[in-house]
């Protein structure tokens, strides 16, 4: 085929350039076939491995936390689970992550023999810094989210959307999209964006796939309407 | 081997199927598409407990309480109060954006020194205490040269300790020159004095009443404290009340109200004056009060009686005499009627004769002093500070009569005149400019820019780069009124004496000082009896001593209320109310007040109107309030004119058309909005517009109407009763 070609290609230059000597034949012109495919592979295959090993790593840089947290240590001590330091404050407003003010109830100075802990105390506590915690769930300031309406409304736990991090012994390095500046952990480790766990990933399909499937169709209180507007105000 | 240009076609194929099988390109688009939301103006609340600061706003004369939310240090929404007295939880349009006014960028940070050209807007950031020391050397100079009437100071308000503290220090540097930005609180005070012999203000209770008859007060659109006067407006709807709404204009609270009598504009006194004669001559009065309670009842009726008959009435108002009469009697017939006056938010003082003509309406139907009427409220006295010692240089200063002629035999009813200011801004050799702006809201403001060009040494203590500071010489910027403490004496028409506290809801964000601090540190430097007069080592210190017992009540729950005025309380020596003696009589026989410059030239009327959506004082409209504004009223950067359509037709305008409007005093660019609702042959512009100074979210949008009017004197008072100008459009 590809002779073909070149054939009718030479015709048409010659009918161009009346009876000049033609061109002469291509070295592709035979047995070039296999060769073609041959770059086509190998083009699909780096740019496979581009799109999916190369270009996840140069999309997010790693960050390391302050300095490491023992969620499992924690959780062991108090009596309340997640909401003994995660709690709702009395207006229904969710706490987060807490302050440092809540930490120095315990660690007013340095308990056991732990680097980190050495850290904390000394750098913040001592100082009465804030300590700037990389937030794994951070999310764009869009959507209208009440922690209560899940905890309280939906009694979900909380695993479901944070997974076991409350029984993790470690934090794991924070790795920012260099785009969006927000987490990993809201497009998911899974660079295709499959999942396994409904903690895996928090996009909007996410929040949608839970909502559909449980047949929520509340609307906004503030207005009135179904839909987008039950999240975005 | 050599590579064909098929093998590379065959390679870039390869390569962006591979791509399309990869996540790259749909992670990529997912990811810009956050990315191209993530704007660093995005305004994003900071995360975290809330917490509640609670203070008085200042950005009215309505003494509203409010509750900033917090969230760490930074304040992030402004409410009412709820339970306080004279808000309950409501708050107005501009309250609710005093954050963009702390955070936005028209704040000046640091004390400033004026180095290029007045209003070039070049300026040095200077010390504290480089900019005190400065003022004090210019003072110490006039004094030294014994000159120091030349000083002059104008104030906001008269109540309260700082502008006390600027009163004080004026009389002990030695000037009589004090002036007050002029407002209606001028005529009911001058009213109140000679009706009920009080010194003090008028109290309107429009929470009793069941019956509002309005001349033309903005009672939607921001007269008296503008809360109070919707939820007043509110319960009138619910309560089957009536509010009747008189105004050439068919405004806001003309539109809501029960019912509007459209009176040829300047009518007013008139109309007041033909419904006080119907009501007396048809015996609908309150008889047992006009008997014991009213002194000159009898004069009262006789000149109403010859004056104010049906005919000149009408010919006068254009409202046929039917319904002056209906008003009239309905008005009579209520049980708690209240006539309120004021143009708008009350930013006019406006004809005595028509205080005095509406004070005698609320006097016939024995509404004074009662609940649901208009009371004297005296002025507020916990000021007791200790008497001051003055010396030659003051005593000699004091001795010369006020520049602008307030409380002198020719303006014996008048204590400030201001906006006589371009006439005699030659004799004043060095100004102090607090919490106001006159060069934006004086009437004829390029007269007034233009007299503050000639005054020597300007000193503005602004906070906001506003049109005086930019003519300032140096600018002690005051801290904003969510930085500080203060008292806020509440002057707009509550029936009883009352004083909020403004509390820091933040800590200063720049470089900046409580204005009464630099008062303080003035005077100090200026040594001798001038510093002697001012014993408190700071304002705040100065604060908890005036207030003594007050203190605690201010500083727990906000507010502090004097007891209810209930009762009689004239203190006229008859303990009457004064309706008619020789001084009203001649106020009642005075000239109406004529609008400048109408003529052949001059066609039209050009009247200003206020809006709730602009800020028209002190302080100019925060973004949040000009996104509210209509674009009838402001399009781009064009501002318009209401127009009747017939007028606009004679004048073969077109609606959206721009034209040249011009006054006697100025001329400006502006587009046409045909409107049903204005009578013909005026037209009509909001205030609070057209700035200059400011940031660019206000500044150049529309136009100023103070520069399009100029003051016209009230014949019975010297007090500026403009209520429009001669205008024309082309």
């Amino acid at each position: 085929m590809s002779s073909n070609e070149g054939n009718n290609q030479k015709d048409v230059i010659d009918d161009a350039h009346g009876a000049s000597p033609a061109h002469p034949a291509s070295p592709r012109s035979s047995g070039g076939g296999a060769l073609i495919f041959l770059f086509f592979i190998i083009g699909l295959a780096l740019s496979m491995v581009v799109g999916w090993a190369v270009f996840p790593k140069v999309l997010y840089s790693k960050k390391n936390q302050p300095f490491d947290f023992n969620h499992q240590v924690h959780l062991e001590q108090v009596d309340n689970g997640c909401e003994s330091c995660h709690f709702f404050r009395e207006d229904g407003t969710f706490s987060g992550v807490p302050q440092l003010a809540q930490c120095t109830g315990c660690h007013s100075e340095v308990l056991g023999e732990s680097k980190d802990e050495a850290v904390f105390v000394e750098q913040y506590v001592y100082q009465n810094r804030e300590v700037p915690w990389l937030v794994y769930s951070r999310q764009p300031d869009c959507v209208f989210f009440s922690h209560a309406a899940h905890i309280y409304g939906a009694e979900l736990e909380c695993a479901t959307c944070h997974g076991d991090i409350g029984t993790s012994a470690s934090l794991k390095t924070y790795e920012a999209n260099r785009i969006t500046g927000y987490s990993r952990d809201i497009w998911g480790r899974n660079i295709s964006g499959i999942k396994h766990h409904t903690w895996d990933r928090m996009k909007m399909d996410d929040c949608a796939e839970c909502h559909e499937g449980a047949g929520i169709h509340d609307s906004s209180v503030q207005t009135g309407r179904d839909a987008c507007f039950v999240c975005h105000k | 081997m050599k590579l064909s240009r098929r093998c590379f076609l065959s390679f870039v194929v390869g390569g962006a199927a591979g791509t399309a099988l990869s996540p790259l390109p749909w992670k990529l688009m997912d990811d810009a598409s956050i990315w191209s939301q993530n704007w660093p103006w995005t305004p994003v609340p900071p995360d975290g407990e809330s917490t509640y600061a609670s203070s008085t706003c200042t950005l009215c004369p309505g003494g509203c309480g409010i509750s900033v939310r917090k969230v760490g240090k930074r304040a992030v929404k402004i409410e009412g109060a709820k339970g306080h007295p004279i808000n309950d939880g409501g708050i107005c349009i501009l309250g609710l954006s005093g954050l963009q006014l702390l955070y936005g960028p028209t704040r000046v940070q640091a004390p400033l020194k004026r180095v290029g050209k007045r209003g070039e807007g070049k300026w040095a950031a200077i010390s504290w205490k480089q900019a005190v020391s400065e003022v004090a050397a210019k003072l110490g100079d006039l004094r030294s040269q014994g000159k120091p009437q030349s000083l002059a100071c104008i104030v906001p308000k008269e109540e309260g300790t700082v502008p006390q503290l600027l009163s004080r220090f004026m009389r002990v540097y030695g000037s009589p020159n004090f002036f007050r930005m002029p407002s209606i609180d001028d005529a009911y005070e001058t009213a109140v004095y000679l009706n009920q012999d009080v010194a003090g203000r008028a109290g309107l209770d429009v929470e009793q009443a069941d019956f509002i008859l309005s001349f033309g007060s903005a009672i939607l659109d921001g007269y008296g404290s503008p809360v109070r006067m919707f939820r007043a407006n509110s319960r009138l709807k619910e309560t089957h009340g009536t509010v009747i709404q008189i105004e050439s204009r068919l405004s806001n609270t003309a539109a809501k109200a029960d019912k509007w009598l459209a009176v040829k504009p300047g009518g007013d006194a008139d109309l007041a004056l033909a419904m006080a004669h119907v009501i007396i001559s048809r015996e609908a009065y309150d008889k047992d009060f006009a008997a014991n309670k009213i002194e000159g009842f009898d004069s009262f009726a006789r000149m109403v009686a010859e004056k104010y008959t049906p005919e000149t009435a009408t010919a006068k108002t254009g409202i046929d005499f039917a319904v002056i009469s209906e008003t009239a009697m309905k008005f009579a017939a209520a049980k708690k009627p209240l006539a309120l006056y004021g143009k708008g938010k009350g930013q006019t003082p406006g004809s005595l004769k028509e205080v005095l003509a509406v004070q005698a309406l609320n006097a016939l139907v024995g509404n004074i002093n009662a609940p649901g009427g208009a009371r004297a409220v005296p002025t507020l006295d916990y000021i007791n500070w200790p008497d001051m010692e003055t010396d030659a240089i003051a005593a000699n200063g004091l001795q010369n009569p006020r520049l602008d002629g307030a409380g002198t035999d020719q303006f014996p009813h008048a204590r400030h005149l201001l906006h006589r200011f371009p006439a005699v801004a030659e004799g004043i050799e060095a100004l102090l400019v607090a919490e106001s702006n006159p060069c934006y809201s004086l009437p004829d403001s390029q007269a007034v820019r233009a007299a503050f060009d000639k005054i020597p040494f300007v000193v503005s203590f602004s906070s906001y780069m506003d049109e005086t500071a930019m003519k300032a010489d140096l600018i002690l910027p005051n801290h904003h009124y969510l930085e500080r403490i203060e008292d806020v004496p509440v002057t707009a028409g509550v029936p009883r004496p009352m004083v909020g506290l403004c509390r820091p809801v933040v800590a200063p964000l720049y470089n900046t000082q409580h204005l009464g601090d630099s008062i303080l540190q003035i005077a100090k430097a200026l040594e001798g009896t001038t510093a002697s007069a001012f014993p408190w080592p700071d304002y705040q210190n100065c604060l908890k001593t005036t207030l003594r017992d007050k203190w605690q009540t201010l500083n727990t729950k906000g507010i502090w209320m004097g007891s209810e005025a209930a009762g009689e309380n004239n203190e006229t020596p008859s303990g009457k109310f004064v309706m008619m003696n020789n001084v009203i009589g001649a106020i009642f026989m005075a000239d109406d007040v004529s609008v400048q410059g109408q003529n052949a030239d001059f066609p039209l009327v050009l009247i200003p109107y206020d809006s709730i959506r602009l800020a028209s004082r002190y302080v100019g409209d925060p973004p949040f309030m000009v996104k509210t504004v209509s674009d009838a009223v402001i399009k781009g950067q064009d501002g318009f004119v209401e127009i009747n359509p017939d007028t606009a037709e004679k004048l073969g305008l077109a609606d959206g058309q721009k034209v040249q409007l011009t006054t006697p005093v100025g001329s400006a660019k502006v587009r046409v909005h045909y409107s049903d609702g204005i009578m013909p042959d005026l037209v009509a512009m909001p205030r609070g517009l057209g700035h200059t100074a400011y940031d660019a979210y206000l500044a150049g949008k529309g136009v100023n109407v103070n520069q399009l009017i100029g003051p016209v004197e009230d014949p019975a008072s010297g007090l500026d009763a403009a209520w429009g100008i001669g205008a024309k459009l082309a």
